[in-house]
């Protein structure tokens, strides 16, 4: 029997929509069934959202204290010694899933797929290289197929399912040699998440400063807007890290991406192009980022913001 | 305490990729190659590690054909001590690339391995990962900031979530981020200097290092293009094409 495990995502409450993606993924591999393992100290709630989901037939519940947060060197060998019930292990890829696991996959010895985009069938699949420049076809060596999803080419799958919970003791011993120690995040609170947003606000170099980007974060806050940025911007310390879009940052898929300010690096073209309608307003005329813009103004951002809020009052 | 940086020879982060046309790959020949910028940041984070008094020895690793050699001198310009040329004409994917890194580490007895978070021609951000698991240590992957402290590293990560600080015994495999440094100029007299320093050449058999199964790429195309958009003249004209499509209100 073919069987897919996706690890779930979480922070102990609540489940990251990109384990949703990565099941409208797992779907297209046509197997017997699809499972999702949540790795947690508690992780109660977390198992119930992820047997929502449409399509799921069985939730595994790993409960330890020892996964009280993600950490990679000590949930790998759990989801390796599950891993021999399965024919393939995915995870979204984000820095989640891109840290756990290839660590899995070298202790199954088996290679892993990254960004998976498309899937061919069970073996065959298209992921993106070159900062998205290209798109390889690939296919996996026999053994267990392991991959990670990339969740801007996902929707994710709708609720509606009604799967079993199961609770596993995994007998492995784990690690002390790695300790999470803190997690400072970036101050989005209250908006929405970068990843999941309908409507993404960027800002890029051309805001110019921390303070500027203000007008950024009211602009998204009128719209019901998540806020994106360049590399440029975070490098130059206006906005978090956990803004960042793009081939380094966080490859998104919203209805909409405003950006504003920003030339258009390739990698960071490689972050958005999966968005629906992409706006770019830019001083410079030439800036690459028109040549992907569906709508493009050419203007001083600052006056454009502000007529733009006018407009939406 | 010695450390051991990963070098891989890529597609310099400048050059437009072009796709074979007949899906047999990207076009390379004639086009400028360069160390991956990620392990620059590597080699720099080793270097300043080592000039703060907390390593003796900084050792540049590249696995790959003889022309691979360039991106080892110019490790050797930044400052680090020797290198090791892992020489092979075979493709070498993640898996082959972490069991020739533990053989390494086996041979050297490294207490710190700092990799780039990922190569920008593959994409992979696996080796690091990888390696950690063939050899059972720590990985601090994504690496913003490392401190060294006695027997351990406090290394702060970028995650989705914002910043995770992680606590590591040495030794310990960290993958290098954007904003862990900025690499330093290699100066004349440096890369003068940097020839007369030792590369040490040898094979996979040397290592005892047999080839993983690996992943077969049975073809290479050009992305979907986005079709090109149009200039709007005012803001009045973009937001009425805006809630025309009912993208905003």
């Amino acid at each position: 029997m073919s069987k897919v495990l996706i690890i779930a995502e979480h922070d102990g409450n609540t489940l990251n929509g990109s384990t949703a993606r990565a099941v409208t993924c797992a779907k297209d591999l046509a197997l017997d069934a699809i499972d999702i393992v949540v790795l947690a100290a508690d992780g109660s709630s977390v198992a119930e959202q992820a047997a929502a989901i449409a399509g799921v037939n069985t939730v595994l519940l790993v409960q330890n204290p020892a996964n009280e947060n993600a950490v990679a060197a000590l949930l790998a060998p759990q989801v390796k010694a599950l891993s021999s019930d399965y024919s393939h292990v995915f995870a979204p890829s984000t820095t989640f899933g891109k840290d756990l696991l290839p660590r899995v996959a070298a202790l199954i010895g088996v290679p892993q797929i990254s960004d998976i985009m498309r899937v061919e069938s069970a073996t065959v699949f298209d992921r993106p290289v070159y900062a998205g420049n290209a798109v390889v076809t690939v296919e996996a060596p026999a053994g267990i197929v392991v991959g990670t999803v990339r969740t801007a080419s996902y929707p994710v799958a709708p609720n509606g399912g009604s799967a079993s919970i199961e609770k596993r003791e995994v007998a492995v011993d784990l690690p002390a040699h790695t300790r999470y120690v803190s997690l400072s995040t970036g101050g989005g609170e209250g908006r929405p998440d970068l990843q999941a947003a309908a409507t993404v606000i960027s800002g890029g170099r051309g805001v110019g400063s921390e303070d500027n980007f203000k007008v950024i974060y009211s602009l998204a806050d009128k719209l019901g807007a998540a806020v994106g940025a360049s590399r440029a911007a975070v490098d130059a310390g206006f906005i978090p890290n956990d803004h960042q879009v793009g081939q380094t940052g966080k490859i998104i898929a919203p209805d909409l991406y405003m950006a504003f300010g920003i030339s258009g690096a390739i990698q960071h073209l490689a972050g958005i192009k999966d968005a629906g309608t992409i706006v770019a307003v830019n001083k410079d005329a030439d800036a690459p980022i028109f040549e992907i813009a569906d709508y493009g103004l050419v203007g001083d951002l600052f006056t454009v913001i502000e007529d733009l809020e006018k407009a939406l009052a | 305490m010695k450390i051991l940086v990963g070098v891989k020879r890529v597609v310099d982060y400048n050059v437009r990729i072009q796709v074979k046309p007949d899906g047999s790959g990207v076009v390379t020949d004639g086009v400028k190659m360069s160390m991956n910028p990620f392990d620059e940041i590597a080699i720099e984070a080793a270097l300043r590690i080592k000039e703060a008094g907390q390593a003796e020895e900084v050792i540049a690793v590249t696995i790959g054909p003889k022309v691979c050699q360039e991106q080892l001198r110019t490790a050797l310009a930044m400052g680090a001590d020797r290198a090791i040329h892992v020489e092979t004409d075979e493709e070498i994917q993640p898996l082959t690339g972490a069991r020739i890194f533990k053989a390494l580490c086996d041979k050297e007895a490294p207490k710190l391995v700092i990799l780039g978070k990922q190569a920008i021609d593959d994409d992979n951000s696996q080796s690091a990962q990888m390696l950690a698991a063939l050899c059972g240590w720590p990985q601090a992957t994504f690496a913003s900031e490392i401190a060294i402290d006695g027997d351990s590293a406090t290394v702060i990560r970028e995650v989705d979530a914002g910043l995770e600080t992680l606590s590591v015994d040495l030794p310990a495999i960290v993958s290098a981020d954007l904003r862990l440094n900025e690499p330093r100029y290699v100066k004349l007299p440096d890369i003068m200097k940097a020839k007369r320093k030792p590369i040490e050449s040898i094979t996979l058999a040397d290592l005892g290092v047999e080839q993983a199964a690996a992943i077969k790429v049975l073809k290479t195309a050009a992305p979907a293009k986005r079709q090109a958009g149009i200039k709007v003249e005012s803001v009045d004209a973009l937001v009425a094409v805006l809630r025309e499509k009912g993208l905003i209100k």
